[in-house]
């Protein structure tokens, strides 16, 4: 499908900033919501149509349950899990992504709160990689450094620093990694922090307080063209902030309500945040955001939005799917899908891959103006559904309570 | 979340396990001794403390340890979790495992004898032994069937809930067997030894339908004779941090000016284990209720006092606080906050404070919660002067369940 490319210097950019910075590969799904937190990727081509007799690369038994989503790095795919009766188990396993063999599994005693609500789990966060190293966070606010032989390199226990923090619904903000720091977002009634941890030592390099409400939205990447450099983006349910990766400093605050469970999405220079509908806003440069356009139309439920610079696309609490205009956050199409969604969906190409709780996976082919979304596939996953799938190389990796699926053509 | 009472119990350890390493590990009793150069590497992960110090030490420390060690050096590094606070014990899993992975890889072989010595050394840490047991039980098919049935009492819960997993499939059998004295009998054998919820109930709906019913309060300790106070002011979640009279010095005679009038301890009997503010002191919004209970002891000794309240709340046991959360309506369930303490002989006096904000929604107008005395693996530890279970089959005694 033909589509507006982005700006090719930005692009340009970007790319050779990834390069110097990174050791991941340019197929690689890194973290939630894929390598550029959009959810999107556009080379890869995962298959339409699959079922237990086709297009099933492999299928491996997870032990434990999680709400967290596989993320790809290289040859390797990693997933975490917790179990115990009290949940106080936590386990990072790596797969070889062709043949879906265990390389090597991990397991670690929580250290904070393990209680969740029954639906979620303490495996609730999303890994995150840097290409060399696994970052596997945990609801019980554990923090695991792992290299991909799986050698331990650094282990915090994050309720140590902060032992008032946490919920007993369960957290589940997804760590980042931006240069040297990882990045987790902890928000609750209790004690609440943004930490950046050096990736190689484990050490703090910085907290900062945030606002005492529970939030379950993740921390995301938002690419600065101009200034060459990445800076994270907070959401709270009552302002989202921008900050140096590299020392926490606040660079803008926008005070405005946020949703407490999805997430907002950063493409071109553009925040999307999940506010009165969708709230699209513009910071110049390190300054407070101009707000561009807001779209209360435009819903998300617990999935968050998926941008592509051109359109945006969002699942609301019914399951429909709406596809907007980024420019100013016109409607463009609205689709049905079946069944309740946490996970995000991942966008490959001009497909939509919408992962349905209930284990209802539907692709969604969206015409190049975005004005035609059509379902083009049904097809089902046993069990309970509550990742956001990762896609690369062709195939798509999901993950249930039970399963790790690789689904790709032979 | 560790309380401050858990906190220092960790650090008296992991203070006392920096000095006692190499002494911890030569009495391993395993073949092995920890090498000269095993020593250091051992306590430099047993340094590793909050924001991340002591890692850099411990992340060479841990390659190196990982690198050299064999697996007959496998219980010297699950020792080395007697003396280990939660975040060092972790270093030391991962290396455990490590090694023993690599071990499996290389001939499929562990030094069973020995990790079997140290799994039946009940003085090491739980968790530490259940780890053992697992290794054993990769590359020792008979493992489960000749270490797990002598479990049933055993301190680490996670091979205690295996052995009750197979006392109870006997009975389930003996049960559909019609075999009904011999099901009974092994149904109440496992009611004794469990301590995971979803094993009691089990054993308690198994007996119930037998004739047999269970006091399940009783059975897990819940204090169902309250004295109450409030409402104090809470509006805005200003009360959670404001010592009210109750919280300097609890009175029951007095009598307190409140936002509504002058308000008085009122007397408060529960059937189950639930205690409804709401009923016991009528229906407030931003507002803090003091619950007072007294527990009879004969002796003196390590106490848990386990609550479950979808509220803010603080839990003190004679005067001292052991534990305390602000959180309001984000879940609530059985023994979701544990203060630790000391009962002494004689009258002890539990003091609870629960809050209540001022949220709208049908969901948060609930303001009850639930108390237990036990010991560290969640045996009922009940009152000298508690009357004895109820042998009826009262539904009010049976609210017990998995939310």
């Amino acid at each position: 499908m033909p589509r507006t490319m982005p700006h090719l210097p930005a692009v340009a950019t970007f790319l050779t900033g990834l390069c110097w910075l990174s050791p991941l590969g340019a197929a690689d799904w890194p973290q939630f919501r894929g390598p550029h937190s959009n959810s999107v990727t556009r080379d890869a081509q995962p298959p339409v149509h699959w079922s237990e007799k086709e297009n099933v690369a492999w299928k491996a038994e997870l032990p434990g349950r999680g709400p967290s989503s596989p993320i790809v790095i290289g040859d390797r795919v990693v997933v975490t899990c917790s179990s115990g009766i009290k949940q106080d188990r936590l386990h990072v396993l790596c797969f070889d992504a062709a043949s879906g063999k265990r390389l090597w599994e991990r397991q670690f005693w929580a250290t904070g709160r393990t209680i969740t609500h029954a639906s979620s789990a303490n495996a609730a966060p999303t890994p995150a990689s840097d290409g060399k190293r696994i970052f596997a966070f945990y609801s019980s606010n554990d923090l695991a450094c792992l290299d991909l032989e799986g050698n331990l390199k650094w282990f915090r226990g994050l309720a140590y620093d902060f032992p008032r923090t946490g919920n007993d619904v369960g957290m589940s903000a997804s760590p980042v990694v931006i240069g040297e720091v990882v990045i987790a977002q902890v928000e609750s009634q209790g004690t609440s922090f943004a930490t950046g941890i050096d990736k190689s030592s484990g050490e703090s390099r910085w907290s900062i307080p945030r606002p005492r409400e529970s939030s379950w939205s993740s921390p995301t990447v938002m690419h600065l063209t101009n200034l060459a450099r990445d800076v994270v983006l907070l959401q709270s349910p009552a302002r989202i902030t921008a900050h140096d990766p590299t020392d926490g400093k606040e660079l803008w605050a926008y005070q405005v309500a946020c949703d407490a469970i999805c997430s907002s999405v950063a493409s071109e220079g553009v925040v999307y945040v999940p506010s009165k509908g969708m709230t699209a806003l513009r910071p110049d440069s390190t300054a407070m955001p101009q707000v561009l356009w807001n779209a209360s139309g435009v819903l998300p439920g617990a999935a968050s939005p998926v941008v592509d610079g051109e359109h945006l696309f969002a699942i609301n609490r019914s399951g429909v799917l709406t596809c907007a205009n980024t420019v100013d956050g016109q409607v463009l199409s609205r689709v049905r899908l079946q069944g309740e969604f946490w996970g995000t969906p991942a966008l490959a190409g001009n497909r939509l891959y919408c992962l349905a709780q209930d284990g209802a996976c539907q692709v969604v082919e969206i015409s190049a103006d975005g004005r035609h979304a059509e379902i083009v596939g049904k097809n089902q996953l046993d069990g309970t559904l509550q990742c956001s799938p990762a896609i690369c190389g062709g195939a798509l990796y999901a993950r249930s309570d039970h399963h790790l699926w690789k689904i790709a053509a032979p | 979340m560790a309380n401050s009472s858990d906190a220092e119990i960790r650090m008296r350890r992991f203070h006392l396990g920096r000095l006692c390493v190499l002494l911890a590990v030569l009495s391993a009793g395993g073949a092995a001794k920890p090498g000269e150069s095993t020593a250091p590497l051992l306590k430099a992960l047993l340094d590793v403390d909050r924001e991340g110090k002591g890692h850099r030490a411990a992340t060479q420390a841990w390659a190196e340890l990982t690198a050299q060690a064999n697996a007959d050096q496998l219980p010297v590094i699950l020792a080395a979790i007697d003396w280990a606070g939660p975040l060092a014990a972790n270093w030391l899993r991962a290396a455990v495992d490590t090694v023993a992975e690599r071990q499996i890889q290389l001939n499929g072989k562990l030094p069973i004898a020995d990790l079997e010595k140290f799994l039946l050394q009940k003085e090491h840490d739980p968790r530490a032994r259940r780890l053992a047991y697992e290794w054993i039980a990769r590359t020792d098919a008979t493992a489960p069937d000749r270490l797990i049935p002598s479990m049933l009492d055993d301190p680490s819960l996670e091979l205690r809930r295996d052995a009750v997993a197979r006392v109870l499939s006997v009975a389930e059998k003996a049960a559909s067997e019609q075999k009904t004295e011999l099901a009974l009998s092994t149904y109440q054998k496992a009611l004794g030894s469990a301590r995971d919820l979803d094993q009691v109930l089990v054993c308690t709906e198994a007996l119930k339908k037998q004739g047999h019913p269970v006091d399940l309060a009783h059975h897990f300790g819940f204090l169902q004779d309250w004295k109450l106070v409030g409402p104090f002011d809470n509006q805005k979640g200003k009360g959670f941090d404001v010592a009210y009279p109750p919280e300097v010095a609890v009175d029951l005679a007095a009598t307190y000016p409140a936002p509504g009038g002058m308000i008085g301890w009122v007397s408060h009997h529960t059937d189950n284990e639930f205690v409804d503010v709401n009923k016991a002191l009528g229906k407030h919004m931003g507002a803090v209720a003091y619950a007072a209970a007294e527990f009879q002891s004969d002796r003196s000794g390590a106490v848990e006092l386990r609550l479950g309240s979808e509220s803010a709340n603080k839990i003190w046991l004679n005067g001292k606080l052991l534990s305390s959360a602000e959180v309001y309506h984000a879940n609530g369930t059985m023994d979701q906050y544990v203060g630790r303490g000391e009962l002494r002989p004689g009258r002890n006096l539990i003091l609870l404070k629960i809050c209540q904000n001022e949220q709208t929604e049908t969901w948060a107008q609930d303001w009850k919660f639930q108390l237990r005395v036990c010991d560290s693996t969640g045996k009922a530890m009940l009152s000298t002067d508690r009357p004895p279970a109820r042998a009826t089959a009262d539904p009010t005694a049976a609210k017990v369940s998995k939310e």
